[in-house]
C-alpha cells in the first residue's frame, strides 16, 4: 500500500535504532538487522512519527539539491513500501 | 591461511532447561542441564556486557522456558542495558499479566511466543501439557505493549492441517511477525521424525495457504516460512554459516557454535565461566572448526553455493552420515543424499490419530 502524502511513518513495535554512538548506524528488529548508510539513514530517522511523507521528501530535496525532485520523492515511496513490508515501519 | 572471525551479531542464551512443557521436537540436547548449575545472574550481565562490547548486536534469551528463572527481569534488564536488543523466546506459560509489563520495562524489544498447533487438543498432544488457552490471554495483555511480538508455530505432519485456525489467530491478534517454522531433526525431534515428518503433498498445501496468506497480511503481519530441508534442493545456511554469526551459551556456561553443536564428537567447548566472549568467539577450537571454508569436502569445496549455505548443517550431517565435515546430505547434491530420499520414501507419512491411542512418541523429559 502506498502512503498518502500526509501519511507519518514511525517505526514499527519492536525496532529501533541502535544508540548514536554506535557505527555502522543499524535498525534493529525481531531477528534482524538493517545496516543503514547515506540516504536509508536519513529517511529512517525521519520517521519518528513527526514528519509527514511529503516533509521527508522535502528534506531530502534539500539533502541533495542536484538530484531530481520527482525521482526522489518515488525512490523514498518505494522505500516506505519496502520498509513497511518488512514491518520496519508503520504510517 | 586462517579465516578472519567476522563480528557476531547474536549471543543466544539458554538460560535453562528447565520447561513446563514437554515437546516432542524440543531443540534442547536429550542430555538436559540440572537446574543447579545454571550460571547465576552476574555470570550472565558479564556475558551480555562482554557480548556487546565485543560488537554483538541481539540477546535471544531462550531456554527451556527462560521465564522459569525467577531473576528474569533482571536478564532482560542486563542485556538491555549492555546494549543489546533483548528478545525473549518463551511458551508464554509461566508469564503473569505483572510479569510482562516488567520486562517490557525492563527493556524488553521483542516477545516471541511459541505455539504447538492450532487447537487445544493438537497443542496438548504434541507438547504434553495444556498450553493452548493460556496463549490466547498472552496475546490479550501483549496488546497493551509497544514491542515486536512474533507467533512461532512449529510445523510438522501432525499440525500441518491446522494452519487455517493458526492464521486465523495471526489475522485476530495482527503480529509483526508470524513464523511457521518445520521442525528440525536433531535430538528429540530425531527420536520423533517418524511421526513427525510430513508428507509431500502436505508440504506443497502449506506452501500454496502460506503464499496466500503472505500476499494478503502484507504489510500488517511479516509471514516467514521455514521449510523443511528434507525436501529442500539445497541445505539451510545453518547458523548463517559456522562460527560467523552466532554464539549459543548453554545453560551451564558452555558457549557453541550452534545449539546442537555437542552431538558432534571430537569437539572442545569453553566455558564463558572461565574464558571471555571475545577470547571464545576468535579462538575456541570448537569455533575454529568448521568456520570459513577450508574444512569443505567435495561438492562443497568448489560448489558456488558455498558462500550462500556454508555446506549446510555440521551437526545434520554427523547424525546422519557419521561425518561432521561432509556434506550436509539433504543437498541434492550430496554424494549421500540417498540416506534422506530413503527416510522419505520408506515412512509411513500419514497423520497418526491421538484418539487411537497410536501416539508413539517420546516426550522431551526435564532435568532431575
Amino acid at each position: 500500500m502506498k502512503p498518502e502524502p500526509n501519511a507519518i511513518p514511525r517505526l514499527a513495535p519492536g525496532v529501533r535504532l541502535n544508540d548514536k554512538d554506535q557505527q555502522p548506524r543499524m535498525l534493529l528488529m525481531p531477528e534482524r538487522i538493517l545496516r543503514l548508510n547515506g540516504p536509508s539513514s536519513e529517511i529512517i530517522q525521519l520517521c519518528d512519527g513527526t514528519h509527514t511523507v511529503e516533509q521527508i521528501a522535502k528534506k531530502l530535496h534539500a539533502l541533495y539539491p542536484r538530484t531530481d525532485s520527482q525521482r526522489i520523492t518515488s525512490d523514498l515511496i518505494d522505500y516506505l513500501i519496502l520498509l513497511r513490508d518488512q514491518r520496519a515501519i508503520d504510517y | 591461511m586462517t579465516t578472519i572471525a567476522a563480528t557476531p551479531l547474536t549471543v543466544v542464551a539458554e538460560l535453562t532447561h528447565r520447561c513446563p512443557l514437554h515437546c516432542v521436537y524440543c531443540s534442547n540436547p536429550l542430555q538436559l542441564t540440572k537446574q543447579d548449575v545454571e550460571l547465576p545472574t552476574s555470570t550472565w550481565a558479564r556475558v551480555f556486557a562482554e557480548a556487546a562490547a565485543a560488537g554483538i548486536v541481539q540477546a535471544d534469551l531462550t531456554g527451556g522456558e527462560p521465564l522459569v528463572r525467577t531473576d528474569i527481569v533482571e536478564l532482560v534488564k542486563a542485556a538491555r542495558d549492555a546494549g543489546l536488543y533483548v528478545s525473549l523466546v518463551t511458551s508464554g506459560i509461566p508469564l503473569t499479566e505483572e510479569k510482562l509489563t516488567a520486562l517490557v520495562a525492563a527493556g524488553l524489544d521483542h516477545l516471541q511466543l511459541s505455539f504447538q498447533g492450532g487447537t487445544e487438543e493438537t497443542a496438548q498432544s504434541i507438547s504434553g501439557t495444556s498450553s493452548h488457552r493460556k496463549k490466547i490471554f498472552v496475546l490479550q495483555w501483549l496488546k497493551r505493549h509497544r514491542i515486536g511480538v512474533t507467533l512461532n508455530f512449529v510445523i510438522h505432519r501432525q499440525n500441518i492441517h491446522e494452519l487455517e485456525e493458526m492464521l486465523a489467530l495471526v489475522e485476530v491478534h495482527q503480529p509483526g511477525y508470524a513464523e511457521f517454522a518445520s521442525t528440525q531433526y536433531y535430538g528429540w525431534g530425531l527420536i520423533n521424525r517418524q511421526a513427525l515428518l510430513p508428507s509431500r503433498e502436505q508440504l506443497e498445501r502449506c506452501r500454496e495457504t502460506l503464499k496466500a496468506a503472505e500476499a494478503r497480511l502484507r504489510g500488517k503481519t511479516r509471514i516467514v516460512f521455514v521449510v523443511p530441508d528434507y525436501y529442500a534442493k539445497y541445505p539451510k545456511p545453518c547458523m548463517g554459516g559456522w562460527g560467523r554469526k552466532l554464539m549459543v551459551v548453554t545453560p551451564e556456561g558452555w558457549a557453541l557454535p550452534c545449539h546442537a553443536a555437542q552431538v558432534i564428537p571430537g569437539l572442545r567447548f569453553e566455558n564463558v565461566k572461565e574464558k571471555s566472549i571475545p577470547e571464545i568467539w576468535g579462538y575456541s577450537s570448537a569455533f575454529l572448526r568448521f568456520r570459513g571454508q577450508e574444512w569443505m569436502q567435495e561438492p562443497c569445496r568448489s560448489c558456488d553455493r558455498r558462500h550462500q549455505d556454508f555446506a549446510g548443517c555440521r551437526c545434520q550431517a554427523f547424525l546422519l552420515t557419521g561425518d561432521a565435515a561432509a556434506t550436509d546430505p539433504v543437498c541434492s547434491l550430496a554424494p549421500e543424499r540417498n540416506i534422506v530420499d530413503t527416510v522419505l520414501s520408506c515412512g509411513d507419512l500419514r497423520p497418526l490419530v491421538p484418539s487411537e491411542g497410536n501416539n508413539n512418541y517420546v516426550y522431551r523429559s526435564n532435568p532431575d
